[in-house]
């Protein structure tokens, strides 16, 4: 078959055998930033925003509730299972749909909903993004699919970038099918280099920091 | 050159309007390129491209041992991975499953390795529907036209070239905005998202220790393709595969920078296989294709298996001053620029375009771009001279390696060499060949009457 | 000082651009060094080299070492011949190890004219005169392979009455390239056209390089388009008084 046909062509053009152990890989490089963790709530949501993202610094959860609520308003919206929603009271906020697991009613509400809630696992407040994994708490759909992302993150899960999160994190195939790191609305330049927002994925995203 | 280079180099040069949109596209996205590298924004930016060359060569030279580490992992999680030595075998493999699964409708996310072995072409042929729903290449696959550029595809066309495209192929009304135009495609391609039975996608990366599809986007479309059908499918070529998760530390940094002066690109997916228990959504079936498509044809050679490393950000294209000029279509295969003239000529034989190679003032903008500091103009010296080697052996060009011997001779005598020059200053000018070409752009400088040896040997 | 360098003036230098060399001597020998004139000298190798041809390019290149093998010190007027012999020798004689080591104890001894100037002759004001507005043209050998940006600059800013404006953007090729020039003659005309535009933003009346290749496709651009803008070699301005 043409796998090991594939291989053979590789190992002769390379000069190995099947078998043959690898020679030594460079190191691993992460530079975990040093930086402030106080000053991390600051600088993600200056990041967020110089994104186009809205920002809002709650200082407990009843704020991020009571602004989300605001921003939800005449809206209709779907929240995923994050706990760390619930615990805002986001989750039962009235117009907000909560507690979907099936994958048809998921897709469905998804399509029609203007606003879809999430927390995150993470954020980089380096570069203004969310890390979302793919989990019974949060699915993948609701980031995605409605037309507005609001995400609720609280301020302990916040790291200070990318290295950070793969020194803490060094393979998140074991934890989940899908991790996704979203920074910013969805954009494309594909007309002109013109910047437009908002082509498949949510063309406005809120971060709401919670602490 | 073959004559068809030729007469496309000409042709995009004397489109006036095609100058300008290549030009200013490419130089904003050089701009950005630059802005986000710099010592202020990126401070590590040299080391970082030291490490990820490192890290790609490391790959290269064990690559059997990568992939399959890759398939193990990716089987561990539930999904399969196909190897394919050609497009005829990825489109089988498609055709096949698509069959089994009863699935009429693909959606794809941007790749341009399903560009080079004609995806597209192949499964419509089959009577599939397959769509593409990064904009820039949906608006080209209504056009059918191959991409112009490795990352912003409809780069040569104009609101109005799209307008009129929509308008026809889509039958809606006229419309130059480009906010609007693109929530029209939108509107489309919406429906196709959650009807398609299976989603293509490239793939950025192949991280061996997690059996992980790295895809790097702005729009969400690679997103939706790889979510929302129950059958994912990523397309990559066996040079993707990168060791470890954590090398993406490298990569990630230099992809989206070099690419559009991002720091990170809107949305970075790490998709390891199918949905796992629990997962509420998500694909339930997860299949690799590791192509080589010839791959393996670059990879014996030391010096020239480097272009294997490249991570198509397309910095290259947007610092050529060659691509600037002559855009993507003057070149022969789907991938232009620096890299398209090194690559081709590998996977394609040297005779295919021997004028390719030779594209080039050698200038070197490209290999200081490089993220992984392939070295363009080496490679492209190296197969100049294998042009030349298999024009001696198939006894082609045979006056022009006579003029080259000649050269060497006059250059090693001395006194032939200086009657040359003074031939050179004081026979009167013919117009043909080389000079005919040069006069046709810019004038000859004025003839000496003396050489410099003349005048230092009158002191 | 008492120092000898031998000037490697050129193929193109030699027949088209002697005043170049001259003012290289000049400059040289004001400084104190006394510049010898290895007469057997004629080419680095770089067309055959960059065409394909490489068992040309070494025969010439074989002869280039013969020539100057007993010189301490070679100075060369551009930045893309200096280049050739200092990086590109090391790839012709690969698979010939005795002429490998000849070509790289030699390459440790061939200086780019700016290069010599402030790092062995560690001077950057040669007393020169040059009044006008003056911008610079990197030649991409020069700038991208011997990484030469800022010692032309500094040798410049020390020119009585020279005012420099960079040009934006900077760095692009001229679009000579050797036979490209001729080869893809409408492509290397037009890259020409697009770096006219750039001096032109610029206002300077003269154009200076390190590199007279760059400056003859420079030149022929300037003068199709009938403009008055001229060009000089870098060691022309350092010997204007």
């Amino acid at each position: 078959m043409s796998r090991e046909h594939i291989l053979h062509r590789v190992r002769t053009a390379i000069g190995r055998s099947a078998g043959q152990p690898p020679s030594a890989a460079p190191p691993v490089r992460l530079r975990v930033l040093n930086d402030d963790p106080a000053a991390r709530v600051a600088t993600l949501l200056a990041r967020v925003e110089a994104l186009a993202g809205k920002t809002y610094h709650a200082a407990a959860p009843e704020d991020a509730r009571a602004f989300v609520a605001a921003a939800i308003a005449g809206k209709t919206a779907l929240a995923s299972n994050a706990p760390f929603l619930a615990e805002c009271g986001i989750a039962n906020l009235p117009g907000v749909r909560t507690g979907i697991t099936d994958r048809e009613d998921l897709r469905e509400c998804c399509s029609t909903v203007d606003i879809g809630i999430t927390s995150a696992d993470y954020a980089l407040a380096d570069t203004g993004t969310l890390v979302m994994l793919s989990t019974p708490r949060e699915a993948r759909l609701i980031s995605l699919l409605p037309p507005a992302h609001i995400a609720v993150v609280p301020r302990g899960r916040i790291l200070s970038g990318l290295d950070e999160l793969f020194a803490i994190l060094p393979n998140a195939a074991e934890l989940t099918s899908s991790m996704v790191l979203i920074t910013g609305p969805s954009r494309t330049a594909d007309i002109e280099q013109i910047l437009v927002r908002g082509v498949h994925g949510p063309g406005e995203i809120t971060v709401v920091a919670v602490g | 050159m073959s004559a068809v280079f030729d007469k496309k180099i000409h042709q995009t040069l004397a489109d006036a309007n095609l100058q300008l949109a290549i030009y200013s596209a490419t130089g904003r996205l050089k701009d950005k390129r630059t802005e986000s590298v710099a010592a202020d924004a990126l401070p590590d930016y040299q080391e970082l491209r030291t490490h990820a060359n490192a890290l790609k060569k490391h790959a290269i030279e064990n690559l059997d041992h990568y992939l399959e580490e890759f398939e193990r992992n990716v089987e561990a999680h539930g999904g399969k991975v196909v190897y394919c030595k050609d497009g005829a075998e990825v489109s089988d493999f498609v055709l096949d499953l698509a069959k089994q699964r009863g699935v009429s409708l693909i959606v794809k996310s941007k790749s341009m390795t399903t560009e080079e072995v004609d995806l597209n072409e192949r499964l419509e042929h089959h009577g599939l529907e397959s769509v593409e729903t990064d904009l820039g290449e949906y608006i080209l696959q209504l056009a059918h036209e191959r991409p112009y550029h490795i990352v912003a595809p409809a780069l040569h066309k104009t609101r109005y070239d799209v307008a009129a495209i929509f308008e026809k192929e889509l039958h809606v009304s006229y419309e130059t905005v480009p906010e609007k135009l693109s929530q029209i495609a939108r509107g489309v391609l919406r429906q196709k998202f959650l009807d398609a039975g299976i989603g293509i996608s490239g793939a950025n990366f192949l991280v061996a220790d997690s059996g992980a599809v790295v895809l790097v986007e702005n729009e969400g479309n690679a997103r939706l393709t790889t979510t929302a059908p129950r059958i994912h499918i990523a397309i990559a070529g066996i040079e993707k595969v990168i060791p470890r998760a954590q090398d993406l530390a490298v990569f990630l940094k230099l992809l989206a920078r070099s690419a559009t002066g991002q720091a990170l690109s809107v949305y970075t997916s790490f998709l390891s296989g199918p949905r796992r228990a629990g997962e509420i959504d998500g694909p339930g079936e997860f299949y690799v294709v590791l192509l080589d498509n010839g791959r393996t044809k670059l990879l014996p050679s030391r010096a020239k298996r480097q272009s294997l490393y490249c991570i198509r950000c397309a910095a290259c294209l947007n610092t050529c001053p060659v691509y600037r000029k002559i855009g993507g279509h003057s070149f022969p295969w789907v991938y232009s620029g620096p890299i398209g003239a090194i690559i081709t000529p590998q996977f394609m034989g040297v005779s295919h375009e021997p004028g390719l190679p030779f594209a080039s003032s050698l200038c070197g903008a490209c290999a200081e771009v490089c993220p992984v500091k392939i070295d363009i103009p080496q490679v492209l010296l190296d197969l100049r001279s294998e042009v030349k080697k298999a024009e001696t052996r198939e006894k082609t060009n045979r006056l022009e390696k006579l003029s080259y011997r000649m050269f060497a001779w006059v250059m090693t005598h001395p006194r032939i060499y200086a009657w040359a020059g003074w031939m050179v200053r004081h026979a009167p000018i013919v117009k043909v060949g080389p000079v005919r070409a040069w006069t046709s752009q810019r004038d000859l400088p004025p003839m000496p009457r003396q050489s410099f040896r003349d005048i230092w040997s009158r002191r | 000082m008492g120092k000898r360098v031998s000037l490697f003036v050129t193929c193109l230098g030699d027949q088209l651009f002697p005043s170049a060399g001259m003012a290289v001597v000049g400059v040289l020998e004001r400084l104190g060094y006394a510049v010898d004139f290895p007469k057997d000298q004629t080419c680095c190798g770089q067309p055959a080299y960059n065409s394909g041809y490489r068992e040309e390019a070494r025969t010439v290149a074989r002869h280039f070492l013969k020539t100057f093998e007993s010189s301490e010190y070679i100075v060369v007027p551009s930045g893309s011949c200096t280049s050739m012999i200092g990086h590109h020798f090391a790839d012709l004689f690969r698979k010939e190890p005795e002429t490998l080591a000849r070509a790289e104890a030699l390459g440790r001894r061939v200086f780019e004219f700016a290069t010599f100037l402030t790092e062995v002759a560690n001077v950057e004001d040669v007393g020169a005169r040059f009044d006008g507005i003056v911008t610079f043209h990197d030649g991409c050998h020069g700038l991208r392979e011997l990484h030469i940006r800022e010692a032309p600059r500094r040798l410049l800013a020390h020119v009585r009455g020279l005012e420099l404006r960079e040009m934006q953007p900077a760095e692009e090729c001229c679009g000579f390239g050797g036979t490209f020039s001729v080869k893809f003659a409408e492509l290397s005309g037009a890259m020409a056209r697009t770096k006219l535009e750039a001096i032109a933003q610029t206002g300077a009346a003269t154009v200076v390089s390190l590199d007279a290749s760059c400056l003859m496709q420079i030149q022929g651009a300037l003068s199709r388009a009938g403009s008055k803008v001229r060009t000089m070699h870098l060691a022309e301005v350092l010997a204007s008084r």
